[in-house]
């Protein structure tokens, strides 16, 4: 155990290399640095416990991740919010001199290139009809990587291709590139832009105010996340076109503010007008059948869609038909959307109290049939929906809202009325 | 729940079996003449009976889908003793009486034979195969068999999608067995979205034979078998406010 005279006399001795080391936090009144406080006031130690057989229980957080997930789910929309689903995402990924700093291990460019990976793989998954395109700052230019398209492995790819920085970021010349490239497309998508930025300064040909008025205008919703420090000038700009800014103070954070943009946001009144979109759902080709592929302009054996406007062949779906600009889906990619229209409603937190009657408190979990009571008999705690009154474990709750979507209390007793979960 | 296990004994062929039995009673009275309940359970009894035999870290878990509830009927690693599956007779018994009990005196039973509530027992199941994968890193591969008649109901259509987005992410197939006359182009999804295997047999008085060969075995080692492939997907766009499947395959309309 640490003294607190032995820790004062090695930091005299110490105090030359301490103070290189820009992660240590001197603001403590007692002369602690933040990582000696962890050993001698939060003694992480002692929060391990042992199971019957002698191994190390895990540490329970159950409670802690319940918490965080709680606020997660308060602050999310909720129904009854218009959210764009035909979402054309541009990320913008700062390739600059900057992005090549070491806090983040290995280099933040390698790390943001990840959480982009796993980002674009979430993104597809909960918006089966949005594309997304790539763009890099690099050398003060703007370069486009890949063009807008459902595919994710081509963009993943073409990025892990480019890692490498140089130069000055260009704020401006990011913004106009993008400008340009949304400009084209239809009028019912969702335009959204998500910057990734590393540099403390961005090296601009002409007036940036100009160039934020003109994405304003045209209705591109701009996001920032930054990795090093809060800049004047994102902030305006998310300001301004109704994006989210926000900056990463490690790793697992900055995975979180990224996977943030994945789920649709909530679209501006004025500007999301209902329309009616013409959509094709191809049936399969029959197997054994050769045909030539739109796509790929080669003979292929079987399988693929048809294009029922035009018959052309396509490879897989969702896509646009490249000979009448059909677009096409199946209706699972359609349904994939469905939860955000219609979400379940957050369960409510039961606490066991005096006045509950013990033998009507549920033994175990609707869902899992997990015991709701801990080792002992004491009941933990634990939440109820508030429409069909069944009860559920913090796990299952979690998965529920994260994951399922679907109340299974809800779900396992008949509506008197079928149409009433449906209404819009 | 059970002692922890050796790793050495927890084979990449152990499983979980999700068994989801349709339980309604209007769907076994239509069928009345060429296959009843009864028989159907002792095929099905005898199915769960080897599958309990071919490993013995096996767990196999029924839920019982009804026309008003849905509900666990057994789960075979409960209790010390690793029980048979005849012992799941007397709740089902139990869960099929309050089922009907439940019913409204004078509901719409007129129109013929209704749907079951298939998408309360998918999302159960899946909150229990939740719960085998937070158990620790050694857990057996979970997966889902729906031995099902009922006709599709419209408006269960969105929470079952649901439910099989998330199977497919949590990678657990779900497979279909389906009896009657009607196939049922929810399974039909859901089987080739999961991975699963779809099948309506043809001799229902040979149905333990078509479990046993076809969906008995582990994932692991269906990578070695040649199992019935989908014939063709139905894939119709179905309203998502409740009423009928649309029409026309070809171009439709959809609200943004």
């Amino acid at each position: 155990m640490m003294n607190r005279d032995i820790n004062g006399e090695g930091r005299k001795f110490n105090r030359g290399e301490e103070e290189e080391e820009e992660d240590e936090d001197e603001e403590s009144g007692r002369g602690r640095d933040a990582w000696e406080r962890t050993y001698a006031d939060e003694r992480s130690w002692e929060s391990l416990q042992e199971d019957e057989s002698g191994l190390l229980r895990p540490i329970d957080n159950k409670a802690l991740h319940h918490a965080q997930y709680r606020r997660r789910l308060r602050t999310a929309t909720t129904a009854g919010i218009q959210k764009g689903l035909i979402r054309y995402l541009y990320i913008v990924i700062d390739l600059s001199r900057a992005a090549g700093e070491m806090d983040y291990k290995p280099s933040r460019m390698v790390v943001v290139a990840r959480q982009v990976e796993a980002f674009i793989r979430e993104f597809f998954d909960q918006n089966p009809l949005s594309q997304i395109g790539l763009v890099t700052l690099k050398d003060g230019v703007a370069q486009c990587l890949t063009d807008l398209g459902g595919s994710p492995e081509s963009h993943i790819k073409a990025l892990m291709g480019k890692l490498e920085c140089s130069g000055d970021s260009s704020l401006q010349n990011g913004l106009d590139l993008v400008h340009d490239l949304l400009n084209q497309i239809p009028s019912y998508g969702h335009r959204e832009v998500l910057i990734l930025y590393s540099a403390l300064s961005t090296c601009d040909p002409g007036d940036i105010m100009e160039t934020i008025q003109k994405c304003k205008s045209a209705k591109i919703r701009c996001s920032i996340i930054g990795l090093s420090a809060e800049l004047y000038i994102c902030k305006y700009l998310c300001q301004e076109t109704g994006g989210l800014y926000s900056v990463a103070l490690d790793e697992p954070h900055l995975k979180e503010l990224v996977l943030e943009h994945a789920p649709p946001p909530p679209a501006i009144a004025e500007f999301a007008i209902a329309n009616l979109i013409k959509m094709g759902f191809p049936q399969r080709a029959a197997e054994g059948v050769i045909s030539i592929c739109s796509c790929h302009k080669e003979a292929k054996f079987g399988g693929g869609y048809t294009c029922p406007r035009c018959k052309a062949r396509v490879c897989e779906l969702p896509t646009e038909c490249r000979i009448c600009g059909l677009t096409l889906v199946s209706s699972p990619h359609l349904a994939r959307s469905y939860h955000h229209l219609f979400p379940i409603t957050p369960f409510d937190d039961v606490s066991p109290s005096i006045t509950n009657i013990p033998h009507k408190l549920p033994k175990s979990c609707f869902g899992c049939q997990q015991s709701l009571l801990n080792p002992g008999n004491l009941p933990g705690p634990w939440v109820a929906c508030p429409k069909c009154k069944q009860h559920f474990c913090l796990d299952c709750d979690i998965y529920i809202h994260e994951s399922l979507h679907n109340c299974p209390g809800c779900e396992s007793f008949k509506q008197s009325n079928s149409v009433t979960n449906m209404e819009v | 729940m059970s002692p922890p296990v050796p790793s050495k004994i927890l084979t990449d062929d152990v499983s979980l079996l999700m068994v989801l039995i349709d339980s309604n009673p209007h769907f076994w009275s239509s069928i009345k003449p060429h296959f009843s309940f009864s028989k159907f359970l002792s095929h099905v009894l005898a199915f769960l009976n080897s599958i309990l035999l071919l490993n013995q870290l096996n767990q196999v878990v029924v839920i019982a889908t009804g026309i008003n509830s849905c509900g666990y009927v057994f789960d075979s690693s409960s209790g010390s003793v690793s029980q048979r599956a005849e012992s799941l007779l007397p709740k089902l018994e139990e869960f099929a009486e309050n089922d009907e009990s439940l019913s409204e005196r004078d509901d719409d039973s007129g129109n013929g034979v209704g749907s079951s509530l298939l998408s309360g027992s998918l999302s159960m199941a899946l909150c229990y195969i939740q719960r085998v994968f937070r158990s620790g890193p050694l857990h057996p591969q979970p997966r889902i068999i729906c031995l099902h008649g009922s006709p599709d109901g419209p408006g269960q259509y969105v929470a079952i999608m649901n439910s099989i987005f998330s199977a497919q992410r949590s990678m657990v197939p779900i497979d279909s067995c389906v009896i009657g006359i009607q196939h049922s182009a929810f399974l039909q999804q859901a089987s080739y979205i999961t991975g699963g295997v779809y099948l309506k047999p043809q001799q229902l008085d040979g149905l333990f034979q078509y479990l046993a060969t076809v969906f008995a075995t582990d994932l692991h080692s269906r990578n070695f078998l040649q199992l019935p492939k989908p014939v063709g997907v139905d894939f119709r766009a179905s309203s998502i406010f409740g009423q009928a499947q649309t029409r026309d395959p070809s171009a439709s309309q959809q609200r943004k």
